[in-house]
């Protein structure tokens, strides 16, 4: 007995001494020196500085992303235009084809893409415990969301608002005439709040009917469980494609709130962001100057007198470098992928889910719309 | 043979090593110093990225406004708080556990004695119920429930109606009573009657004990448990109780209690999954009890209720209630699933929380905290109620 407590003790006394241990504090010790001196300016002379790219500083999850040999982006599975999973088994859509550009920017390989469908309640804990790069899942961009999640938010790919979709037999005109009826929703999106702030605002009563899945909502509506669907507008037309009978359905007039959709990362990576960022603003830029898929390589192999078309396709400048990524990077994405308007057509345009662009807010500024780019310089 | 006298102080140090006891202690202790190690490193990883993603890991944010509304349960306001969101979802979950403990409980007890059955019609029927259920995920079962049949029953226009009660793919609407003035004098007399009733059970039950005397126990509390409310109600002025019918006004039924489709969908799939499991524990216990058990009752004359209700169940009980305990916390777990037909129970509200405010890490704490709570509430009930059931010792 005594030998044990003895042992016991100088046990114990060995592990207090090392939890009790802590690491020593690195003392660090500034020492500025200011010395001022007068300086008399004789001379100002114009010198042009070609700007090394080793001093840039490279991006951890860029890193990562190249280590991994494709990028893992957060999509939907269940929207119909932006984010699909078709009977193919391939996610097609508007956002998972900007997954493609930023996968094309980094790797020139469009298929170099791993895709985790999220819930729009799963979606932002992904990005915060790391287990995509970038989210791409018609996300729309808020105070707190921008703020308090942790996440930044790219350009606004999608102009969007948030409607109704109801029975043309219900006899419902407006959300006026909906007092009392029931909503399905899904969890964890601006539209459940939106939907409790617009029937407020109209002094009406609902019950809200909260799924988790789009599928779900749209099966639960189609079903008649409840009396209207609400989602943003293009989610809407998208689901409306997947309903029994989809011209029995309307969507209501009334925008009960703005839906800027665009790409999502967290916070920590500033160069990354600006990768995401610029691929984007590329894509835009190129409908613009009306690069398409089927032109970008003859232009890039002539000489191309708008400069900024030039620098976008990496013939002048070292703007690939300073992100990272190969000169010609918007050519490989423009190539693959498409411009803004090519990309828009293929999913949204008359043979997807048919939402109108002429006139909208997703319209080219020069042709009313919002769609503006900050120079590519 | 001669032995040293004693050993040297390097041996005495090297035998403490050699005692089992010892090398047991310090096993332990190594083994707390590494799960100590463990935890830290994980607890660093998580404090550390929160503080480069710039969250925080404070509660204050139940205090903000939820800004949402819940489909059914407390009423709420789009304007009360996250953390009162919280306490309807947990309280919706409840609903669903409770009563769903009740059914689970008394239709696997059907199921299991019908198991045991010599009808061979109604065995084969249960065991294919059984193993259907058994052998099937819940989540399809749910969906199954919820989208392919409730769903499917006839919209609010056309609903069946039987009298006040109407059933619709909107929910079965029933009659719900209104306490009018008078309500608590006729309450108070029910609660006089039950409270009366059982006392005189009791005693004459006792007495009839003690002194063989036939003194009716059952008779007299049945005559005060209906009688003194009776004798309330009618001495109340007016009806203490007054029904309210549902009406179809607009787009919704006014008026009435309801009984949701994602209360039904949740609580039937839960219900009938949970019972086959609980069918096939009851069918072990009993076929537990040895069979000279059986033969012997029936030896000393007891009829076929009386040797289950007196020699059978109480030995069976024994064998089923700690595999009961376990599917009975299965049930309540298992009610998270109820996000999937729409039910706004604890996960599906905390999962909206967490996704509004942001703040995951401490929802989902408080969510397991919660359930934690709620099983081992469950497993101390149950091990209670095992500890009784043991064999007295002599």
């Amino acid at each position: 007995m005594k030998k044990l407590a003895v042992a016991l003790i100088v046990l114990e006394a060995v592990v207090l001494a090392l939890s009790a241990c802590q690491p020593a504090e690195p003392q660090i010790r500034e020492v500025k020196v200011v010395e001022t001196q007068e300086v008399k300016v004789v001379e100002t002379q114009e010198v042009q500085v070609q700007v090394p790219v080793e001093f840039q500083m490279v991006s951890a999850r860029l890193e990562s992303v190249k280590n991994n040999g494709f990028l893992r982006c957060g999509v939907n599975s269940g929207v119909p235009g932006f984010g699909f999973l078709n009977e193919q088994g391939e996610f097609t859509g508007f956002d998972v084809d900007f997954c493609r550009a930023i996968a094309t920017a980094i790797f020139g390989d469009p298929t170099a893409v791993e895709f985790r469908p999220l819930t729009a309640a799963e979606r932002f804990t992904a990005l915060q415990t790391n287990e995509i790069d970038v989210l791409i899942r018609n996300t729309t961009w808020t105070f707190t969301r921008d703020v308090e999640l942790g996440t930044d938010f790219g350009p606004t790919t999608f102009y969007d608002g948030q409607g109704m979709m109801v029975r043309k037999d219900s006899g419902f005109t407006s959300l006026n005439d909906m007092g009392g009826a029931t909503i399905c929703v899904l969890s964890g999106t601006t539209t459940e709040l939106n939907l409790a702030d617009a029937f407020a605002s109209r002094g009406l009563t609902y019950d809200a009917l909260v799924f988790d899945r789009s599928e779900e909502t749209a099966a639960a509506y189609d079903q008649g469980r409840c009396d209207g669907l609400t989602s943003d507008k293009s989610q809407l037309a998208g689901l409306r494609t997947q309903m029994s009978d989809p011209s029995a359905h309307m969507i209501l007039p009334e925008t009960m709130s703005k839906e800027p959709l665009g790409p999502v990362w967290a916070h920590g990576d500033q160069q990354w962001g600006d990768l995401v960022r610029w691929v984007v603003n590329g894509i835009i830029i190129a409908e613009e100057k009306g690069i398409t898929s089927a032109n970008v390589e003859e232009i890039a192999a002539g000489t191309p007198e708008d400069p900024e078309v030039a620098r976008l396709l990496g013939l002048e400048g070292e703007f690939g470098a300073l992100l990272g990524l190969a000169p010609d990077f918007m050519v490989n994405v423009i190539r693959e992928v498409g411009n803004y308007g090519e990309i828009y057509e293929r999913h949204l345009g008359p043979e997807g889910t048919d939402i109108p662009r002429a006139g909208s807010f997703n319209a080219l500024y020069k042709d009313g719309g919002l769609l503006y780019a900050p120079p590519w310089r | 043979m001669a032995t040293s006298a004693k050993p040297s102080s390097l041996q005495r140090v090297a035998a403490v090593f050699r005692d089992v006891r010892v090398l047991q202690g310090i096993a332990q202790v190594v083994f707390v110093l590494l799960v100590v190690l463990a935890a830290r490193w994980l607890i660093g990883n998580l404090l550390e990225s929160i503080e480069t993603r710039g969250l925080s890991l404070s509660f204050e944010f139940l205090r903000r406004t939820a800004g949402f509304m819940i489909g059914e349960g407390l009423p709420m306001e789009r304007t009360n708080s996250f953390f009162y969101a919280y306490i309807v979802g947990l309280v919706n979950s409840l609903r669903v556990i409770l009563v769903g403990l009740v059914l689970a409980t008394v239709v696997g007890i059907l199921a299991g004695l019908a198991l045991l059955s010599p009808n061979w019609l109604l065995r084969s029927i249960v065991s294919a119920y059984v193993e259907i259920m058994r052998n099937t995920p819940l989540l399809v079962q749910l969906f199954f429930l919820y989208f392919g049949v409730i769903l499917r029953l006839p919209s609010l226009q056309d609903r069946l109606v039987l009298g006040p009660f109407n059933l619709s793919n909107r929910g079965f609407f029933f009659p719900r009573p209104v306490p009018q003035p008078g309500f608590s004098f006729w309450l108070g007399s029910l609660m006089a009657g039950l409270v009366l009733g059982a006392v005189v059970y009791r005693i004459l039950l006792k007495r009839r004990l003690l002194h063989g005397v036939e003194t009716r126990p059952g008779l007299w509390a049945a005559l005060l448990i209906f009688g003194l409310p009776s004798a309330g109600w009618l001495l109340s002025p007016g009806r203490p109780l007054l029904l309210e019918n549902p009406v179809l006004i607009g787009l919704r039924m006014e008026g009435g209690a309801r009984l949701s489709p994602e209360f039904a969908g949740i609580l039937l799939g839960l219900v009938l999954y949970t019972a086959a499991f609980i069918a096939d524990i009851v069918r072990a216990g009993i076929l537990a009890v040895p069979k000279g058990q059986t033969e012997a009752a029936r030896s000393i004359g007891l009829t076929g209720f009386q040797v289950t209700r007196f020699v059978v169940l109480p030995q069976a009980m024994r064998v089923i209630v700690p595999p009961l305990t376990n599917q009975y916390l299965n049930l309540a777990k298992n009610s998270s699933l109820a996000v999937g037909v729409g039910y706004p129970d604890l996960y599906n509200v905390s999962s909206t929380i967490f996704n509004q405010s942001g703040q995951a890490v401490q929802v989902i704490s408080l969510m397991m905290v919660t359930y934690l709570v709620m099983s081992l509430s469950i497993s101390v009930i149950m091990n209670f109620i095992n500890d009784r059931l043991k064999i007295p010792e002599r």
